[in-house]
């Protein structure tokens, strides 16, 4: 407190606000007692160096402010860019900078609403995070016309008169007999007929379709079908760890197509635990395709991939195979005769060619229509 | 030479922290220094940084009283920047063409004076932003911005100015300590 007291004098004194009693009191104290006189020549030099700072802080200031301004209108140069380029770059951009801004402001608002309209209008994330692999329905068309050009010279096309193919996607049998597993989603339509992989059609029902797990079940009611009697792969329970080799077949395109890859997580798209993720190559039409682990068991049914990323698919896992038709058992007497092929699958222990061999005869093409 | 007595007028406003004075004298030298910084291996900052430089060289110098001017401003203005960049690229390591673009003077003791006080300003800086919050802030508004111990009392939410007075006090003995353990070394 002393302190602050004596540097308040020592201040009044240096800038001559003392009284004059005051002052040759101070005085007096200053002669007599050397640490005072030492604090005050001190302060003396401190203030000054003050004085000066702060003036050439403030002279900076002034500087900074007139080099902003005259570099703005283009009186010195604002850059390293030669003098009239600049000059003549400052001079329009003085000139249109209002229009300039108020353009900027329309666009910036037309953008907004647009992307708010976008937003509005677009259908809900999952949809289009999330791509079913059913194929479009105007590439099947165009290879429906080639498909059916090529088959008429051996047979009538089995799609009835005037209904056009709204979807196209894989099945595979789950009973000798004619039952099919696809993805409910592949059946865009009032019916469908499937064809096998040397393009033979076969007319078919629609038994039933069940929009939540996404599995619907066909059955081939056609004279030509020769019903297998011991399908050559089975369907397992228990679902694959993870790393696990899988491979695939399906139809995007009207040729059966092999792909091959592994299991990549246990759970599929936002952790749903009744699917799983693949890394393999998938495309529309290989919707409702049969996953086999190397033994040759089912092991899921691919229905999506995300369309951001390359080889992330997801696939159903088949256990909901026995869920539903265990269901369907209890409720419907048709399909009391259904039975899953269990078991050790007899393609185990075969080279992949072989099995290949065996299994496309059970995986069909599926063709929706309307 | 014709605009000598101007030019006399013109440094007597800028002592007096004229801005429109300073205006002037930017907008006639400014380019010249920026294309000889340009031609001699600078870049436009470093050329804004050399042409403030010297012109605090000329503030401080037309504050004097004895101040006259013994050649033309331009001239001036042109050696001491010439001086300035010279020194700042032998810093750098970098060289110069040397090439003469116009007539210069001797001002090495103006040099020798300007870069004395850049040190103890430097000082100064040091020490106050050395100093925290709200110490700095305090000093700076009463010192520098110049405002009266009242308004700072306002503006930092002390009750009276005494109390902000008291403050101040205690603020500015630790900005002296510091100040001086820095500039007794310099000496």
């Amino acid at each position: 407190m002393e302190d602050i007291l004596l540097l308040n004098s020592i201040e009044r004194y240096l800038d001559g606000r003392m009284l004059d009693d005051e002052r040759s009191f101070f005085e007096e104290l200053r002669s007599k007692n050397p640490s005072i006189d030492e604090m005050v020549v001190e302060h003396k030099l401190f203030q000054q160096q003050m004085d000066t700072y702060a003036d050439i802080r403030n002279f900076k200031d002034i500087l900074h402010s007139v080099h902003s301004k005259l570099s703005s209108t283009g009186e010195i140069r604002s850059s390293e860019e030669p003098e009239n380029f600049g000059g003549k770059v400052i001079q329009l951009w003085n000139r249109y900078k209002k229009t300039a801004a108020i353009a900027a402001s329309i666009a910036g608002i037309t953008a907004l609403f647009i992307s708010a309209l976008a937003i509005y209008f677009s259908p809900a994330t999952d949809k289009s995070e999330l791509q079913r692999l059913s194929r479009m329905i105007d590439e099947v068309k165009a290879s429906q016309q080639i498909t059916n050009n090529k088959l008429n010279e051996v047979a009538e096309p089995k799609i009835p008169k005037g209904a056009t193919v709204k979807a196209g996607g894989t099945a595979f049998l789950i009973d000798g007999k004619g039952y099919l597993i696809t993805n409910a989603h592949v059946l865009e339509g009032s019916g469908a007929i499937v064809v096998d992989k040397d393009g033979h059609e076969y007319n078919s029902t629609i038994l039933t379709v069940d929009r939540k797990t996404d599995l619907a079940v066909l059955k081939i009611d056609d004279k030509d079908f020769k019903p297998i009697k011991n399908l050559p792969y089975s369907i397992r329970r228990m679902e694959p760890d993870l790393g696990a080799e899988l491979f695939t077949l399906g139809y995007p395109r009207d040729e059966i197509v092999y792909n091959m890859g592994y299991l990549s997580a246990k759970t599929g798209y936002k952790g749903d635990t009744s699917s799983c993720q693949l890394s393999l190559t998938a495309n529309p039409g290989n919707s409702g395709g049969p996953v086999f682990n190397k033994n040759g068991e089912v092991v899921g049914i691919i229905t999506t991939k995300q369309t951001q990323s390359e080889d992330v698919v997801f696939a159903l896992k088949s256990n909901n195979i026995f869920r539903l038709i265990d269901s369907l058992k209890t409720t419907d007497t048709l399909f009391k005769k259904v039975k899953l092929p269990k078991g050790t699958s007899t393609l185990k222990n075969m080279d992949r060619v072989s099995q290949v061999k065996k299994a496309e005869n059970c995986v069909f093409l599926v063709k929706a229509y309307k | 030479m014709k605009d000598e007595p101007n030019e006399q007028l013109l440094l007597k406003a800028l002592a007096k922290n004229d801005s429109k004075a300073a205006e002037i004298i930017y907008k006639n030298n400014f380019n010249m220094v920026l294309a000889f910084v340009l031609n001699n291996n600078g870049s436009y900052d470093e050329a804004r940084d050399i042409f403030q430089e010297a012109m605090i060289t000329l503030y401080q110098k037309a504050k004097t009283e004895s101040f006259v001017l013994t050649s033309q401003l331009k001239t001036y203005i042109y050696s001491i920047c010439r001086r300035l960049w010279l020194k700042r690229l032998q810093q750098l390591g970098r060289t110069a063409s040397g090439i003469e673009y116009y007539d210069s003077i001797a001002v090495e003791d103006d040099i020798e004076i300007h870069e004395r006080r850049n040190v103890e300003l430097g000082i100064m800086d040091r020490a106050l932003n050395s100093l925290g919050e709200p110490c700095k802030s305090l000093l700076e508004s009463f010192y520098i911005e110049k405002k009266s111990m009242d308004d700072i009392a306002a503006l930092f939410g002390y009750t009276n100015a005494d109390n902000a007075k008291n403050q101040k006090y205690k603020c500015l003995m630790r900005l002296k300590k510091l100040f001086f353990s820095q500039y007794n070394i310099g000496e």
